[in-house]
């Protein structure tokens, strides 16, 4: 089974953020990762603007398939990972270091509360994966 | 219930992503779709495609009930040769694509796995004369074993010599000290074979080949590699490009449609006339022109103007860029012509080329 950080809180789309003062940076998680598989393009569309959460924030082109990337807190997204232009696979290498998608300026902490820890999340995982 | 191919619990074993396909439960990757398509691409993978229908058709009247249902002359065919081939609809439709061989004993059918109820009640429905059918799908495993180093890998399982056979030919031989059928075919563009044999046997086969191929990183290979390997070739896939409401004409298959077969067949009244009169509209390549990837149903433009539908459509790991497979109206498949695709909003550019998009590989 993927893995799960302690120190991460999970979103039930399947992203993960980490807050530093009031900076959020997010990505997609382990999991999310190993079922869209061969990420090969990640697109922020919302770099300077201001997002609710659960807004899609960008898209995430895998070869099978493509899928949206929604913000898990609200605020204003301040930087996408220019690194993944080059570096798609990143996402699926090292989904919670140099795969971390975009840093969002959070409007509201108290928003973090709604998200899921890593246990919680690793059983809505586990509830997902079909096999 | 999912239906399981003998080779599942190896599958599950590799690490295998199960899915649900064509009511089988099949691996769509092992450990990734870029490097398994690689792999083949370089040296050499191996697909179960045990869940593809195999139809056993014999009798005196064999050859012409074949005649009537498929679009190509099967009246053309060696012993132990194989062809392209299509079964289509009174209107022109397609039923399915499908592999016909004529071996010594029987024609035999190759269908898609989704397809092959549907396909053999149409052709049981349609039998008339000393014909008869059978479905040997469930005792038969079939493996497609694919890549530049796929003769060498096979030549140390097989019993007889495999360079002699050529592309779309086939031969009984011993695999693995298994009876079966080998024929040099296949749905990638590299040269490669694909086996038939009894199901009862398909461990000691698929540990033969494995064995065998291990000086060559031999792999297993998902769907997902399948897809990607047969749409750089421009390879028509049933429920994408192909269906009963396009005709092989328009998908680029006349060459695969004999016309001129003096008793015609099933759809031919109708093809005939959409070969004089031009189709409306083409299956053509198209390649993305900056980062996107365009999927199925995605509307292609001209002028901003919906112009067709793309059928299939993917990051080509050859080319590492977007291509896709879409019919466009007649008089904008020529190669060169620019038109856009609706990527969700955005109007991406596209140019339509040649195929195959992948130009290497290592078929004969």
């Amino acid at each position: 089974m993927a893995n799960f950080p302690s120190d991460l809180k999970y979103a039930k789309t399947h992203e993960w953020v980490k807050l530093a003062g009031d900076t959020a940076t997010i990505g997609i998680t382990d999991f999310a990762q190993g079922e869209l598989s061969d990420i090969v393009y990640v697109e922020i569309t919302a770099v300077g603007k201001k997002i609710k959460r659960d807004e899609p924030i960008g898209t995430i082109e895998a070869v099978k398939a493509v899928s949206d990337l929604y913000a898990p807190v609200s605020g204003e997204v301040i930087e996408a990972n220019e690194a993944l232009k080059d570096s798609p696979a990143n996402v699926n290498k090292d989904p919670y270091g140099t795969g971390w998608m975009a840093k969002i300026k959070v409007s509201d902490p108290n928003e973090l509360k709604n998200l899921l820890d890593a246990a919680a999340y690793e059983e809505l995982a586990r509830k997902s994966a079909h096999h | 219930m999912l239906k399981l191919t003998p080779f599942h619990d190896r599958h599950v074993a590799a690490g295998g992503k199960m899915v649900d396909f064509a009511g089988y439960d099949l691996p769509v990757q092992f450990h990734g779709i870029i490097p398994e398509h690689t792999r083949v691409r370089t040296t050499v993978g191996v697909f179960d495609v045990s869940h593809m229908g195999r139809i056993e058709v014999r009798g005196k009247d064999a050859l012409a009930f074949i005649n009537r249902m498929t679009t190509n002359d099967a009246g053309k065919l060696a012993e132990y040769q194989a062809q392209y081939s299509v079964l289509c609809y009174p209107d022109g439709g397609i039923v399915d694509d499908l592999v016909v061989y004529r071996l010594p004993d029987c024609y035999f059918l190759v269908v898609n796995g989704a397809n092959n109820e549907k396909d053999t009640a149409w052709l049981r429905e349609h039998l008339s004369g000393d014909v008869r059918m059978d479905n040997i799908t469930d005792t038969q495993a079939q493996l497609a074993i694919q890549g530049p180093k796929a003769e060498a890998v096979m030549q140390k399982t097989c019993s007889i010599p495999l360079a002699p056979i050529g592309f779309y030919w086939a031969a009984h031989c011993e695999i693995a000290g298994v009876k079966g059928l080998v024929s040099r075919t296949g749905y990638t563009g590299e040269d490669g074979f694909e086996a038939y044999f009894p199901a009862v046997s398909a461990s000691k086969v698929w540990e033969a080949i494995f064995a065998a191929g291990k000086e060559f990183d031999i792999e297993p290979i998902g769907l997902g590699a399948r897809d990607t390997l047969r749409m750089e070739m421009k390879m028509a896939l049933y429920g994408n490009d192909i269906d009963k409401t396009t005709n092989p004409i328009e998908a680029g298959l006349s060459w695969v449609v004999a016309l001129d077969k003096p008793e015609g067949f099933i759809g031919s009244d109708v093809l005939k006339k959409v070969e004089e009169e031009k189709p409306s509209r083409r299956l053509v390549c198209l390649e993305m022109q900056d980062k996107s990837i365009a999927r199925p149903h995605y509307q292609i433009l001209a002028q901003g103007q919906p112009v067709g539908m793309v059928t299939s459509g993917t990051l080509s790991p050859s080319l590492n860029k977007g291509i896709a497979l879409g019919y466009v109206k007649r008089q904008l498949t020529k190669a060169g012509t620019e038109v856009q695709i609706d990527i969700r909003g955005r109007a991406a550019a596209a140019l339509i080329v040649k195929p195959p998009f992948y130009k290497h590989g290592s078929r004969k």
